[in-house]
């Protein structure tokens, strides 16, 4: 308890705790906002290859320069993003091959090309170049405040925009040809978005790592859209979920010494999935456990009735009594017959005529014939 | 059946030739489409209908041939076309609601970044009730059923406020009440002196929606009033012979039994 006090102090007066506070909580509302488009536009896996792709952007930036000005190896990282999206496009385009197929490939290339580089110019005498290789796993105890301005700066950037075209962000989420026929340039919004999406993913590398980078894009979202159906809560949700688990995993790693900030992060936001996953109201999977459950009961009771409505179609006596063996024939040999048929029972729709034998009451025949009138009406 | 009004056409399309790769999708069509009509555009699988509408549009990037509405290149005709897309074309978990996705239909008029405000709510609402689901605004679009997803995109090109509306197989998926419903609004579009096209699937119902065909088999079959165009021989032309066609009724109570006491119920 004393811990958490202390850590909750030092979260405001410790300058080092601060900034990596701050600048963790900035990139998770980014990551998040964006991530929320990314996710709905079923390209979760864009985020990935934007963010390995950036990782040889990073490195050539400093090669260029010599020098580590957060501004300049955010610019390298972006553009390397964008020529990794644009790549995946034209693979796309030109060829035959699926998306999943063009993004992997240039994930990995990408990738790869930045590793050699990373070690290439991590052979170098001069010491200017460490702390490159925190890229790779993100290390959020090395934030200072110049990456913080970026981060927020370039964020709020992004926000504004998003803020401003969310009416042309949602139609191109949802029905981008509708939008075309509007005659609103969806292209050019693609292009917007995808821009500010690599901006969100960018900012976040040196914190969170090119390697974990697109949980923070997927996941928040993906959390936040369990427990909303409206798009702007959804975003807010998301961006919530970003910023605290951005906090949270950046605080945790930077308190304890040699444990890169990606990992620790992607467990946070594990977490919040997990819990949205499971607990949602309506989405969540207990609930959907729950309904499950109602629904085969439903259909088991619906069984037995429409089974019981065809036997006693065959006799001119509604009332004849028709064994439970012949029922639990009927349902290849389903069990639970018994029960169900006592449910019915109590709800008036069947009755017990013999010791083990069952009919159809006048009720049960018209809750019968629901049962097949559904059942071949389609989804009204 | 209305007769043509107007001297320039609705949609006029020349030479007009769609491939994707190196297959031809439409190839060479010309089609003069007058004002005021309902027309029915039918063909088998993969006879271009689709590809049609989104050429008119602008949606597809044709390989040769035009396009005009009502005399001019689309491009300067967009505000006259309102678009029903197939149903299937959108993710109905999409987090929004029924008088959004309504509203979305204003967003060509409002133009970039302003925001629908409560007139596009108004007009959204009175499409709504044309469609009949004023007490759906606010549900989640992914309760819906397949007729309602129908009748909400029927509302978003309502308020488009369009002159010529553009619709792909508005018919499918929906329940035959809708499907009632879904054709009186149209023939209320077309009484005002609208233009509406829509791709249509069951052969049966097109002298009864419409007064104008158009059969299409990646060429052009026949176009013009449903009692001139719509001939047997026009559709076996379209269908290379196969014919889709369904004898008329035999839609009985499969349920009905002998016993007596059954007959009692209904």
């Amino acid at each position: 308890m004393q811990d958490a006090g202390r850590l909750l102090h030092d979260l405001f007066f410790d300058y080092t705790l601060r900034t990596v506070a701050l600048g963790a909580m900035a990139l998770g509302t980014v990551s998040g906002t964006l991530g929320a488009f990314a996710v709905l536009r079923k390209q979760s896996l864009l985020g990935d290859a934007i963010s390995h792709a950036a990782l040889p952007g990073i490195v050539l930036a400093f090669m260029l320069t010599g020098a580590k000005d957060p501004l300049i190896l955010v610019l390298g990282a972006a553009i390397a993003g964008w020529i990794g999206t644009l790549m995946v496009m034209w693979i796309v385009r030109q060829s035959r091959l699926p998306e999943d197929s063009a993004l992997g490939i240039v994930l990995s290339v990408f990738f790869g090309i930045g590793l050699v580089l990373l070690t290439y110019v991590q052979r170098e005498p001069t010491a200017a170049q460490a702390g490159l290789n925190t890229f790779l796993f993100g290390q959020a105890a090395t934030l200072v405040v110049e990456d913080v301005l970026v981060i927020a700066g370039l964020g709020s950037i992004a926000l504004a925009l998003v803020a401003l075209f969310w009416k042309e962000f949602k139609l191109l989420s949802f029905d981008r040809e509708f939008g075309g026929s509007l005659g609103i340039g969806m292209r050019r919004v693609d292009v917007l978005l995808t821009s500010i999406l690599v901006v969100a993913i960018v900012i976040g590398l040196q914190t969170v790592g090119v390697v974990l980078m697109s949980a923070m894009v997927v996941a928040p979202a993906a959390a936040a859209r369990q427990w909303t159906d409206s798009l702007g809560v959804m975003v807010v949700l998301s961006a919530a979920f970003g910023a605290l688990s951005g906090v949270t995993g950046a605080v945790a790693s930077s308190t304890t010494t040699g444990i890169p900030t990606g990992p620790t992060i992607v467990l946070a936001v594990t977490l919040v999935v997990v819990v949205s996953l499971a607990l949602a109201p309506r989405r969540g999977l207990v609930w959907e456990w729950i309904r499950h459950r109602r629904n085969q009961r439903q259909v088991r009771t619906g069984a037995i009735l429409t089974d019981l409505y065809a036997l006693a179609s065959q006799h001119a006596d509604r009332a004849h009594g028709h064994p439970v063996a012949v029922l639990e024939a009927m349902g290849a040999k389903r069990g639970g017959v018994r029960r169900t048929l006592d449910v019915l029972q109590a709800q008036g729709l069947a009755k017990q005529e013999a010791d083990d034998s069952w009919s159809l009451t006048v009720e049960g025949a018209r809750a019968a014939r629901a049962v097949i009138a559904r059942h071949e009406g389609g989804d009204e | 059946m209305t007769a043509p009004s107007g001297i320039v056409p609705a949609i006029e399309v020349n030479d007009l030739t769609v491939a994707y790769r190196d297959r031809p999708v439409l190839w060479d069509l010309d089609l003069t489409v007058p004002s005021g009509i309902l027309m029915a555009v039918v063909g088998p699988n993969g006879a271009g209908k689709t590809t049609l509408i989104k050429a008119i549009l602008g949606l597809i990037e044709p390989a040769a041939g035009q396009v005009l509405v009502q005399g001019k290149p689309y491009r300067r005709q967009r505000h006259l076309l309102a678009y029903v897309p197939q149903r299937g074309s959108v993710d109905w978990d999409f987090p929004t609601s029924v008088l959004d996705v309504v509203m979305m239909g204003r967003y060509g008029a409002l133009g970039w970044i302003k925001r629908p405000g409560s007139r596009e709510r108004e007009l959204a609402m009175q499409a709504l009730e044309k469609v009949g689901m004023t007490d759906l605004a606010r549900r989640q679009i992914s309760q819906l059923s397949g007729g309602q997803q129908q009748r909400v995109f029927l509302a978003r090109a309502l308020v488009q406020d369009a002159r010529i509306y553009l619709m792909d197989e508005p018919f499918q998926g929906v329940d035959a009440k809708t499907e009632r419903a879904i054709v009186t609004v149209l023939q209320e579009l077309r009484d005002t002196g609208n233009t509406v096209i829509a791709v249509h699937h069951a052969l049966q119902t097109v002298p009864e929606y419409f007064d104008w065909v158009t059969l299409l088999n990646v060429r052009l079959i026949a176009t013009g009033p449903v009692k001139e165009a719509f001939t047997e021989s026009n559709i076996r032309l379209a269908y290379s012979g196969r014919v889709p066609f369904l004898p008329a009724g035999g839609d009985g109570d499969d349920a009905a039994a002998d016993a007596p006491w059954l007959a009692a119920l209904r």
